[in-house]
Order: structure tokens, then sequence, then C-alpha cells
């Protein structure tokens, strides 16, 4: 059994790599990210699930961090905005203008990364399905979705 | 953040995490099972829930059980609502926990959760209870079955020392047609305004509901009324709204008197969903 009744190091693996860090159970992960290990790419919005401002993949599905505990993630595979590197959806997004102030723009990536990566074929129902679990105040929708299908291109079905 | 500390425990097995609760209760803390924890997490940085320990119950290998054998779907309460969807086992359930807070969400909420969480929804219970689906539930006197719409009442429901362990769905019930109407406030993705759920079999149509009182139900004065084709569809759901068990939510979300309006028109969607509406 696990216990973890007080501020204990763990030693989660993040971005490919192993990261010592010192945190109590009551932790979430979006706090450890970002208060604990600098990591602020993932950005605090709503705090709530409700914005999706926060997603990281954890096991390569999206997770909103601030809805489970950094204790939770001991012996998964964390990645984070910054550990997506050169990957099709980034590129998609500059070329597709899929952000205007950028505050929920690393939510969405990890999104639409781990959709590309689970789901080549998606179709738009899926796409449509994916994507309600963040919200854009800019309200720039249309080309974050054409930016996801960009990299889907030749495989979307409608 | 989460304004207070707490202990965490990864049991298992399911002696292993009764145990745990019953000695940390023993000793004058507050513990809680957890499953996938939005509800507990997003409460208690609010401050609307304490407890000074929670136990995760997803090491625990028969809470992450989901397959069909002998005749029966069997699901953990560890298993995670996409999990569900995804496999799909039983269409209906699947359906209606698509419509339960959003796709990424749904990754970290678990079925146990959903139908034992604080929030009084609960619709994942819906399917569930129309399908006469059981619960076995763990507690220091060993192990016991109820039916899912019985783990709501206060005498033969859970008492707090007990966790569920899994759902037992028969399989005749799996592939039934079904029908499933929600609408919320104002957003697609919200909290019910109402959710209604129907199975329908060879002899009648059973129906759950989640959002007119306090917490999920099944009616069987309800359904006796819907059920009797003698009298016009307008007739069966006005007397139906007449014998709703218990106290009309009136609440910011909708008045009582809003809720029954809409009570009838969904349960006209969901009747002609089953052709009983020419």
């Amino acid at each position: 059994m696990i216990k973890i009744a007080k501020a204990t190091v763990l030693n989660l693996h993040i971005n490919g790599e192993y990261r010592e860090v010192l945190v109590k159970p009551s932790d979430t992960l979006l706090y450890t990210l970002r208060n604990l290990l600098g990591l602020t790419g993932a950005k605090p919005g709503c705090e709530n699930g409700d914005c999706g401002a926060c997603t990281v993949l954890i096991d390569n599905r999206p997770i909103k961090s601030c809805l489970i505990l950094t204790v939770e993630t001991i012996g998964k595979r964390i990645l984070t905005i910054e550990g997506l590197k050169d990957v099709p959806i980034q590129k998609s997004f500059v070329e597709n203008w899929g952000f205007q102030c950028g505050y929920c723009t690393s939510g969405f990536l990890m999104v639409c990364h781990s959709l590309a990566q689970i789901h080549p074929n998606a179709n738009d129902h899926t796409i449509e399905e994916w994507l309600q679990s963040n919200l854009c105040r800019c309200t720039g929708y249309e080309e974050i979705e054409n930016a996801i299908k960009s990299i889907l291109t030749g495989t979307v079905r409608t | 953040m989460i304004p207070f500390n707490f202990e965490y425990y990864k049991p298992k097995t399911i002696e292993e995490a009764v145990d745990l609760f019953n000695s940390l209760k023993s000793a004058g803390k507050k513990p809680v099972y957890y499953g996938g924890g939005t509800e507990i997490i997003s409460m208690a940085r609010v401050h609307n829930v304490h407890m000074d320990a929670v136990i995760d119950i997803k090491g625990i290998p028969e809470c992450n059980v989901h397959e069909v054998k002998d005749g029966e779907l069997i699901i953990g309460s560890g298993v995670t609502l996409t999990e569900i969807a995804e496999l799909n086992f039983f269409p209906l359930l699947s359906l209606t926990i698509k419509r339960i807070a959003d796709h990424t969400v749904q990754g970290k909420i678990t079925l146990g959760g959903n139908l034992m969480g604080p929030i009084i929804y609960k619709e994942a219970s819906l399917p569930l209870m129309a399908s006469n689906s059981k619960v076995i539930i763990a507690g220091r006197n060993g192990k016991r079955k109820v039916l899912v719409r019985d783990i709501y009442d206060k005498e033969k429901g859970l008492n707090p020392c007990e966790m569920i362990v899994q759902i037992v769905v028969e399989d005749k019930f799996l592939n039934l047609p079904y029908a499933h109407v929600k609408r919320t406030k104002n957003e697609k993705i919200d909290y019910p305004l109402i959710t209604i759920v129907g199975l329908k079999d060879e002899k009648k149509i059973s129906f759950a509901f989640s959002g007119i009182c306090e917490y999920p139900f099944r009616s069987p004065k309800m359904e006796d009324v819907l059920n009797n084709n003698s009298i016009s569809v307008n007739k069966r759901i006005k007397k139906a709204i007449t014998n709703i068990p218990g106290k009309i939510l009136n609440d910011l979300n909708g008045s009582s008197e809003y809720r029954k309006f809409m009570l009838h028109t969904m349960l006209k969607e969901a009747l002609l969903d089953f052709q009983e509406v020419e």
C-alpha cells in the first residue's frame, strides 16, 4: 500500500526525465508543476476543471492538472507543453493562426496532440467532442479546429 | 490549490481499504474513499468538503475490472467514464456518461465516484437503475449486493464505512432499445436541468430521472402510468408528473414549475423515441 501522510519527496517522470520534488498529499499537479518545478506552461484558469488551460498528458491521455493530485501520478508519464517539441500540431497552430492571446494555447495543444496520436482518423464529431473540453475566451475556435484538421488532412472523415 | 492537507493512501486490496477506513475513523479522523477525485478536489478547493485522509481505490484490481463474463457486464468502481464509453458494452450507459462533464474530465471521473460523489445528479446511475443493475459493496462485514436504485436509500444504501467495488449489469439489458434526453440551463456541457433515460424490453419501458429531486430515482408509480397505453400520451405524462416521488428542486437552474414543464416536453420526446407518440 502506498502511504503518504506528510510532505514527501517523489520521483516523478516528467517530459522524459525523472524529477525529484517535495510534495504534500493535497498538492494538485498544477500547483506542483508551476510552483515547485517551474513548469509554467500549464496555465491556471478556473482551477475547477472547466477551462482546460492546465491540460497535460498523463500516459498520453489529456488530464486537467487542477483536478489530479500529484501523488496520483506516481509511476505515470507526465507530458507538459514544455516537453512537446517540434510536433506537427505546434506548426499547424502557427500556420492556421490557432491562437490570439495565447493563454489557452498550451491546453489546446496538449488535447490536439493527444487526439492526433490516439485518433489519427478522427471525424468531425470526435474532434468536436475532444475540443469541447477547452475554452478560448478570444473565441478562436474556428482557427483551432482548422489547425487540428490540417494535421489530419487526408484522413479526416466528415 | 487545496487549502488544507490530508493523508493519501493507495491500498492494493479491498480488505486493506476497508480496514484502513475503519482504523482512521476509530482514530478520530475523517477518511473518504477516492476514485477519480474530481468532485472532491474541486469542492475541497473552496472548503465545501473536508477530509483528513483519502483512500484511493484505483490500485485495487477488483475495482479496475471491465468485462462481460457469464452473462453479466462487470464494471469496477475505479473504471473511468472514458473507458466505459470507448469499450461501449452498454450503449445507453456510454451515451449517458458522454454527457457528463467534458471529454477530458471523463478520463478522470470514475463510475464509483459519479455514483457516490457529493454532487446530487449522479447521471451514470440512470441507465444502471433502468436496467435493474446491482452494486457490490464492501464493508466491515464483508461484501453485499444491492440494487443500484437502493444505494441512495438510507436503510438499504451504503453506510459511510462501505465502498463500491463493482457494478453488475445482466447482459440481456445491454442492447435493448433506449432513449436519453438531457436539458441544461444554458450550455451543452453542464449539470442537468433534467436528464431522463428509458430502456424498453418486451413488456415495458423503464425510466430513471436526474435533476428533478435531490437524488436520482426510478419510480414504479410513474412507470406504471407512462406504460398505460389505454390513455393518451399527454394524459399519461400529466399523471406521471403528479407521482414524482419527492420534493421537486426549485433553484437557480430552474423553478419547480419550470422543471415540471420541461419534464412534460422531455417525456414526450423520450416516448417519441420509442415510437409511443405518433
